[in-house]
């Protein structure tokens, strides 16, 4: 058997693939994203990046009711995005398996909020196992694809953004075939509308039929050792529990919906203290108390949230500390100022051009989710919100229902391509529909920038590369009304601010679309580059050039200093500067 | 299944610096090398010129990713201010490997960030054994700055119990053709600049 160093993510796609998956659909968001990329590299399956994650769930959803084995990965949020499908699903069953990965990020890495996703499959009533490493990763897959198909049902399988981003040494098989049945048309199980309440009873037959199975499922599993701590934990937080108890005993939940009743009563009843380690929310530990379960005395000792934090992801330092073990050591900020390091846009990032125009006009502008959140921090602080995928157009429309006549002039949604793809045509439609007069900044960068390049429907490739059709933006605003679009270079600072201030001033609907291709695609990479410097007898130290937030410039000494390596020659900090003292550094002629 | 002393390691700079890069490379070296091995990162917003940092731990059997504050031996970091930010890691007495570069890092407010002094002094005297390598001139020296990172690495080989062959097999492994030769060589630049 061959040895590999896998992320969570990769297990999982390699695990998908032995067991025979044969459609794979996601969105792009942290921590997920690496498992559809991953498995567009199996030619056998049929992979793709969908419009959103809802669009992503019913093409998989659909792969399933045909027969075959299908997957679809996203991020917590996504499976907000998804959950009108999700919760049908328990009601019309499966016919291949069918397997839904969500990604939770605990601590909110790259996310804008913080949810247990594990409450999901208690309220959509859908089993869900939780990994610890990539091993059981790539295990729990096959296995959450036999379950599928034995119960009739989707199974969760859930990741947090470490066990997700974490490699370890997993085994690899080699791929059982599962071609995909015959399709039987089912009108009673599949129109669910029509039909719906037959299935109801059965939904929770099943719930208990999966409960006893989880008795003896192998991934829920016991270690027992010390009498007097007990611990029941699942997932990453396993891993911190038994670095830093390593002689307590352990119950694992790897399978943590529905829970192994007899078991957990079991174990409890075993030792005289059950901890119960996770991450987030109280979820094991209110079935706990709700069960009553009680220790080796006959009384209930159930220590939880009231030792371990319900925000942010455990450590093992957080899990050492609230089992009454040692403090860790503290980071020195009490000592010395550490600033933090936010992330900044790129050099030469083209939503920098749009920030800096925005803010030179005092703009009011609702944001969405990408790197060009970024333009919130200074020096733009060019943005009044960002909330979730596709929120800001709507946010728009509403603020002007409230300040037409104050407002309306300033107004602005910002929103990137893929974004917009994602969930901003609704949006905007309504914006038409309803009679407003709301301006939409399309930021096209020709990507899906933020999670690391993926591509999408306005780009004229699929996952895999091939050609497809590219969104016509300006076609599929004038055909749901959209009457006024001005395309810009966010490079041309003069014409991007005309298009901005006129479009804002406009009474009718409008989206200004600013066109350039990220700096960081492969494309725009190879292009050759000629980087910039201040000279310094020019340099009249008025800090002008550092309003464009470029991180290639530092601006801590009075001239500013362009750093060579970094600096991509855009030349948005040279059209700033008033006294033309920012040039091209001259091209040696070699001798 | 290699028996041997393990390590805990921690590599923290600025997105774009390779940080991730040396972290994945030390991994594969120490499963080359036959131990148990974990690493972990955070991506996504990182990327973007904020702090990066990865956790790599291996020995006869590694259970979390992360290792506890205090407990780690070699902390490797590309930018000064980032290896200052999580040096509590370090055990007494581990060894803080700093790159001689400093990045200010972008302000949440008007007032600009005031960039701490003196961070080796600082460093030495909270009971670390500190080393400093201007790794990015040298490297620029070598042929491209960006190798910086290979060559700290270079740097705390030998710290790390793993023999040799098993860098050499990761990085012909792991590096495409164009930049293998130039990695080797500042690698073997770092291995003589490691202190004793």
């Amino acid at each position: 058997m061959t040895k590999q160093l896998l992320s969570g993510n990769e297990a999982i796609a390699r695990g998908a693939w032995e067991a025979g998956v044969h459609v794979a659909t996601g969105y792009p968001g942290t921590p997920s994203t690496e498992i559809i990329e991953n498995l567009a590299h199996y030619a056998e399956v049929d992979v793709e990046w969908s419009t959103n994650e809802k669009v992503a769930f019913d093409v998989a959803y659909g792969a399933s009711l045909a027969g075959a084995r299908a997957l679809v990965a996203m991020k917590h949020v996504g499976v907000n995005v998804a959950l009108d499908s999700v919760m049908v699903t328990p009601f019309s069953g499966v016919h291949g398996g069918f397997v839904i990965v969500t990604a939770d990020d605990p601590g909110m890495h790259s996310s804008q909020n913080e949810q247990d996703n594990r409450y999901l499959a208690k309220f959509a009533k859908i089993p869900m196992l939780e990994p610890s490493d990539s091993r059981e990763a790539k295990e729990f897959v096959r296995i959450a694809f036999d379950i599928s198909e034995q119960f009739d049902v989707p199974v969760f399988l859930r990741t947090t953004t470490r066990t997700a981003h974490s490699k370890s040494i997993v085994e690899i098989d080699e791929p059982h075939r599962h071609p995909p049945k015959t399709y039987t048309q089912n009108p009673q199980k599949h129109v669910v509308p029509i039909w719906g309440k037959r299935q109801r009873a059965n939904i929770e037959a099943r719930l208990a039929r999966l409960e006893t199975w989880a008795e003896t499922f192998a991934g829920n599993t016991v270690e027992r050792n010390s009498k007097k701590v007990g611990i029941i934990t699942s997932g990453i937080s396993y891993h911190y529990a038994k670095e830093v108890c390593p002689d307590a005993s352990f119950l694992k939940l790897g399978m943590i919906f529905p829970f192994p009743k007899q078991l957990i009563e079991q174990f409890c009843s075993g030792v005289e203290t059950t901890y119960v380690v996770e991450e987030l929310e109280p979820f094991i530990e209110e079935y706990l108390r709700i069960q009553g379960v009680r220790n080796w005395k006959g009384v209930p000792n159930i220590v939880g949230k009231k030792a371990l934090p319900v925000q942010f992801e455990l450590s093992p330092d957080l899990v050492r500390t609230g089992l009454g073990g040692a403090e860790s050591p503290k980071a020195f900020d009490g000592e010395l100022s550490i600033p933090p390091r936010p992330p900044v846009l790129c050099p030469g990032c083209p939503h920098s051009g749009v920030y800096y125009v925005l803010h030179k006009l005092k703009a009011v502008v609702t944001g969405d989710i990408g790197c060009y959140t970024i333009g919130a921090l200074p020096p733009f602080k060019a943005l009044d919100t960002t909330f979730c995928m596709g929120a800001g157009i709507g946010n728009a429309f509403g603020m002007e229902k409230v300040h037409r006549n104050t407002m309306g002039n300033k107004l602005a949604a910002v929103i990137g391509d893929s974004t917009f793809l994602h969930s901003g045509i609704a949006p905007l439609i309504d914006v038409v529909f309803n009679k407003g007069i709301a301006t939409v900044i399309l930021m096209d960068n020709s990507t899906t920038g933020m999670t690391g390049h993926q591509q999408h429907p306005g780009m004229g490739r699929t996952i895999r590369g091939e050609e497809t059709y590219a969104i016509n933006y300006e076609q599929l605003l004038r055909s749901i009304g959209v009457q006024h679009i001005k395309v810009v270079d966010p490079y041309d600072l003069a014409a991007t601010e005309s298009a901005i201030r006129e479009s804002m001033n406009l009474h009718a609907p409008s989206v200004v679309i600013s066109r350039r291709p990220c700096v960081l695609l492969e494309s725009e990479k190879s292009k050759v580059r000629h980087p910039y410097e201040v000279v310094e007898e020019l340099c009249e130290e008025c800090d002008l050039c550092l309003k464009i937030g470029c991180p290639a410039i530092d601006g801590s000494d009075t001239i500013p200093v362009i750093a060579r390596e970094r600096c991509i020659g855009c030349d948005l900090c040279a059209k700033l500067c008033k006294f033309d003292a920012i040039r091209p550094i001259p091209v040696e002629v070699p001798s | 299944m290699n028996n041997g002393q393990g390590k805990n390691l921690l590599f923290a700079g600025v997105g774009g610096q390779g940080i991730l890069l040396v972290a994945e490379l030390t991994a594969r070296a120490a499963m080359h090398a036959g131990f148990d091995v974990k690493k972990t990162e955070v991506h996504g917003a990182a990327q973007r010129g904020g702090s990066v940092l990865s956790h790599v731990r291996f020995s006869e059997r590694v259970h979390s990713p992360l290792s506890p504050a205090g407990e780690v031996d070699i902390l490797l970091a590309l930018e000064k201010l980032e290896g200052l930010r999580w040096a509590h890691f370090v055990r007494k007495g581990g060894f803080i490997l700093l790159n001689d570069e400093e990045r200010m890092p972008a302000s949440l407010d008007t007032k600009p960030p005031e960039y701490p002094k003196d961070i080796e002094t600082f460093l030495t005297g909270k009971g670390f054994q500190v080393q400093t390598i201007n790794a990015t001139s040298i490297a620029t020296g070598m042929g491209n700055h960006r190798a910086a990172n290979t060559l700290l690495l270079g740097a705390i080989a030998k710290r790390m119990g793993i023999a040799d062959e098993h860098w050499i097999a990761t990085m012909r492994e792991g590096m495409s053709p164009k930049i293998l030769d130039l990695n080797l060589r500042v690698f073997e630049r770092g291995k003589e600049l490691s202190l004793p």
